[in-house]
């Protein structure tokens, strides 16, 4: 919209999916979440789908104002593919599936194999995003983002990080640290074998493993340059962002024996 | 954008014609329309200048395709304030009486986020206060006088 606010697009035709109600439902079961294209930042942000998914809701709070919480989706946020869109690491770190229409019918494609480059996806021409596919929440999961200020602002740097259990594993995301939202392969792997999973886990048993973690995480990214930061600072953040997120995760946790 | 596009805004269906494919809900109210209180600002939604209700869901009018608004109903704050343009109403009466207007182009944007805030939230805190106008630039009163004339306007209501 701000694109052909500013005469840069002059669409030939447009297709308004604000009153498809299919786009914005989203279902909910034991262990699935499939949220509609169309669900807003707003709506991730109320309590039942919240709960199912507390890193997408906590990635909805850091986004814009109310006006564009209100205004803007799920769906939107994939398919603009920025490397710092807000939904991006947390659904790298679920490991989501994204769901496609076309005429020619639906398929569906792993989140990392549907954004390719910055702003880039693998969208065919006439291809819609209808839903996206996640695991509903079986631990603790944070987002993390550094942005000039709370309110109205686009990640410098955003993280995050995701339990799961069972499978019992950590797992996280990276935005605005590259081409396109990030893993931490090497980060995970080194974590997996330092984590205690007895007595209501996870846990850390050397606090220096959240400093090394972050060191690793950091490694891992791939930032760059550009108008909003620099690649010395954002590596510097997300090694941060990682060991700050790996804290509050393994910390004590209210109900936990 | 075709001859068929109607929009619900105010309580009042508006055929629209003679838009373009594309325009913001924002453009459309303001030169077919003639309700002049949504502003341009920004037109990219930082600002909030342009700030309307979508079936009660504040938005930023700018953002909103005019084509994607239809079915919806559409409240400018030209519907939230009382008939009589002589008139205002409880939020426009804080604002006035805590002297939060300066250059006044933010304001009407000001005014619809406080009525969508103060519709699911009567009794906001400071913070709630802050996180409901975080998309409301105003350049001019440093935001001391806003605060004062919400708590001003929750106290009226409270005591209506």
């Amino acid at each position: 919209m701000v694109a052909i606010n500013e005469g840069w697009l002059r669409p030939e035709a447009v297709i308004a999916l604000r009153n498809i109600p299919e786009l914005r439902a989203w279902t909910v079961d034991r262990v699935h979440l499939r949220i509609g294209a169309g669900v807003t930042w707003t709506e991730l942000l109320g309590a039942e789908l919240a709960r199912a998914s507390p890193g997408l809701a906590q990635a909805a709070r850091t986004v814009g104002s109310p006006q564009i919480r209100n205004a803007g989706t799920i769906g939107g946020n994939i398919g603009t593919a920025s490397p710092a869109g807000d939904a991006l690491p947390v659904l790298a770190a679920l490991d989501a599936t994204v769901e496609l229409a076309s005429t020619d019918g639906t398929r569906q494609l792993r989140f990392e194999q549907l954004v390719i480059g910055p702003k880039q996806t693998a969208l065919e021409p006439r291809e819609l995003i209808t839903a996206v596919l996640v695991p509903v929440a079986s631990g603790p999961q944070e987002y993390l983002k550094v942005g000039v200020r709370n309110a109205m602002v686009i990640a410098v740097a955003s993280l995050a990080l995701v339990v799961h259990s069972p499978p019992q594993r950590i797992t996280v995301g990276l935005g605005s640290v590259g081409p396109v939202p990030l893993r931490a392969p090497d980060a995970e792997g080194w974590l997996a074998e330092r984590l205690d999973w007895t007595n209501a886990g996870p846990r850390l048993d050397d606090p220096a493993d959240l400093i090394t973690f972050g060191d690793l995480v950091a490694a891992e990214a791939q930032p760059i340059d550009d108008h909003r930061s620099n690649a010395s600072y954002r590596r510097h953040a997300i090694g941060l962002l990682a060991a700050r997120a790996l804290r509050r995760a393994t910390g004590p946790r209210a109900g936990a024996p | 954008m075709s001859d068929e596009l109607v929009l619900r805004v105010n309580g009042e269906d508006h055929a629209i014609v003679g838009g373009w494919l594309g325009e913001s809900l924002l453009n459309v109210l303001r030169d077919q329309l003639a309700l002049l209180a949504a502003k341009p600002g920004c037109e990219q939604g930082e600002c909030g200048s342009c700030s309307v209700l979508l079936d009660g869901e504040l938005v930023c009018s700018c953002l909103v395709m005019a084509a994607a608004a239809a079915g919806a109903e559409i409240t400018t704050l030209e519907g939230l304030q009382p008939a009589d343009p002589g008139e205002l109403d409880d939020v426009q009466r804080a604002f006035v009486d805590e002297g939060a207007v300066q250059c006044g182009y933010c304001t009407p944007g000001l005014i619809v986020a406080v009525h969508s805030l103060l519709a699911d939230d009567p009794d906001p805190d400071r913070l709630a206060v802050a996180e409901a106008l975080s998309g409301n630039l105003c350049r001019c009163t440093g935001y001391g006088r806003v605060f004062a004339a919400v708590e001003r306007a929750v106290e009226v209501r409270a005591a209506r």
